[in-house]
């Protein structure tokens, strides 16, 4: 049953926010340190699990496919629903910063990117 | 007219899936016709939503009445919860294969968002460390500015500057990935984690990349989301510490 697959996804989601808010707690810092990023782990962990055991049906796959195929329209609904007026009001300290900031970190990508690439051609 | 109001305010949710299925369409068809397919309907969607919530209110579109679906289904539970599921098509193998290289992204993409943030909010006159700090830490995400700023004091102005550069980092980001990834060479998914790393803004990284290919969402966003739990240790500690040794 689809159900399931988004049971799974749910088990996941909540274990990664669990883990997050302890570390958060752990460093006596109000926020949750990584959550999703735990969830991300512990759903292709248990992804490659099912798969070994080749015990995932379809059916229960669609479920969680179904989830990712409403990302998109998550995130435009994300982007609808932020504060641009105030982002654009920050000043130029806030334009200036936020645009440097990321332009130098895209400009080390490449390099870095260079250099994995060489690592694992050794 | 007030009673329409009401209905759609009732059933918000259900609404906001109207309301984004309408955006999707005419983005995708906008795409398709007017742009070849060159520009993804995903990016322009996105945009799209931008300039929207630029006339809306503190919540964007979901301040006006009527749409504050918007909000549910833009949230973070529904945002965490769909990023998640695209974990669905990441293989273990690959995140294996750049593990070490990621963690290292991750503390050199903040080290160097803080010290450029800082530095340029130092010229522009927030000369004290605890400023300093909180804009670069908002020069990280728009989670690390205020984390920093409230773990070291520091005042409500500068606070809301270190959002407004994490927001203004999610918009450049998201609407600057889709044209930049071919030449940054973010086509595959060690270097869309490598990107995530670095970049950290996961709302940016894996809304830049569903617009550039959907089956990189998940390395960017597995790396990014770890940037911001990065930031929130190193900026208000270590970071700051450094800066401490320099400026008072």
């Amino acid at each position: 049953m689809k159900i399931y697959g988004v049971a799974i996804l749910a088990g996941c989601f909540l274990i990664g926010h669990i883990i997050g808010d302890l570390l958060g707690r752990a460093f006596n810092m109000n926020g949750n340190l990584g959550g999703v990023g735990f969830a991300m782990l512990l759903l292709i962990l248990l992804n490659n699990y099912f798969y070994k055991k080749n015990i995932l049906k379809p059916e229960t796959e669609s479920g969680m496919l179904f989830w990712s195929s409403m990302y998109i329209p998550v995130v435009v609904a994300m982007s609808a629903t932020q504060n641009v007026k105030a982002a654009l009001s920050g000043g130029w300290v806030a334009l200036l910063v936020g645009i440097f900031a990321t332009a130098a970190c895209y400009s080390l990508v490449p390099v870095i990117a260079k250099m994995a690439k060489n690592k694992t051609k050794l | 007219m007030k009673e329409l109001v009401t209905i759609l305010d009732k059933n918000g949710l259900v609404f906001a899936f109207l309301v984004v299925g309408f955006i999707m369409f005419v983005s995708y068809l906008v795409s398709k016709k007017l742009t070849n397919n060159k520009i993804p309907g995903a990016a322009i969607a996105i945009s799209v939503g931008l300039f929207i919530a630029y006339f809306g209110g503190e919540k964007g579109l979901a301040s006006v009445t009527g749409f504050s679906g918007m909000a549910f289904l833009g949230g973070p539970m529904m945002r965490d919860f769909a990023i998640v599921s695209t974990a669905m098509g990441a293989s273990f193998s690959e995140i294996k294969k750049t593990g070490l290289i990621g963690l290292f992204c991750l503390v050199l993409g903040t080290t160097i968002a803080f010290f450029i943030g800082g530095t340029i909010g130092y010229i522009m006159g927030y000369t004290d460390a605890k400023s300093f700090a909180t804009i670069g830490g908002g020069a990280c995400t728009f989670i690390v500015g205020p984390i920093t700023g409230g773990a070291l004091g520091a005042s409500s102005e500068v606070i809301a500057i270190s959002i407004a550069i994490g927001v203004i980092k999610s918009v450049a980001v998201t609407i600057s990935t889709p044209f930049i990834a071919k030449r940054l060479g973010i086509d595959n998914p060690q270097s869309a984690m490598i990107f995530g790393a670095l970049v950290g803004s996961t709302s940016g990284v894996s809304a830049g990349l569903a617009a550039t290919n959907i089956k990189l969402v998940p390395y960017g966003a597995i790396t990014a989301t770890f940037h911001t739990a990065v930031g929130c240790l190193l900026c208000p500690s270590i970071l700051y510490f450094i800066v401490r040794c320099f400026i008072n």
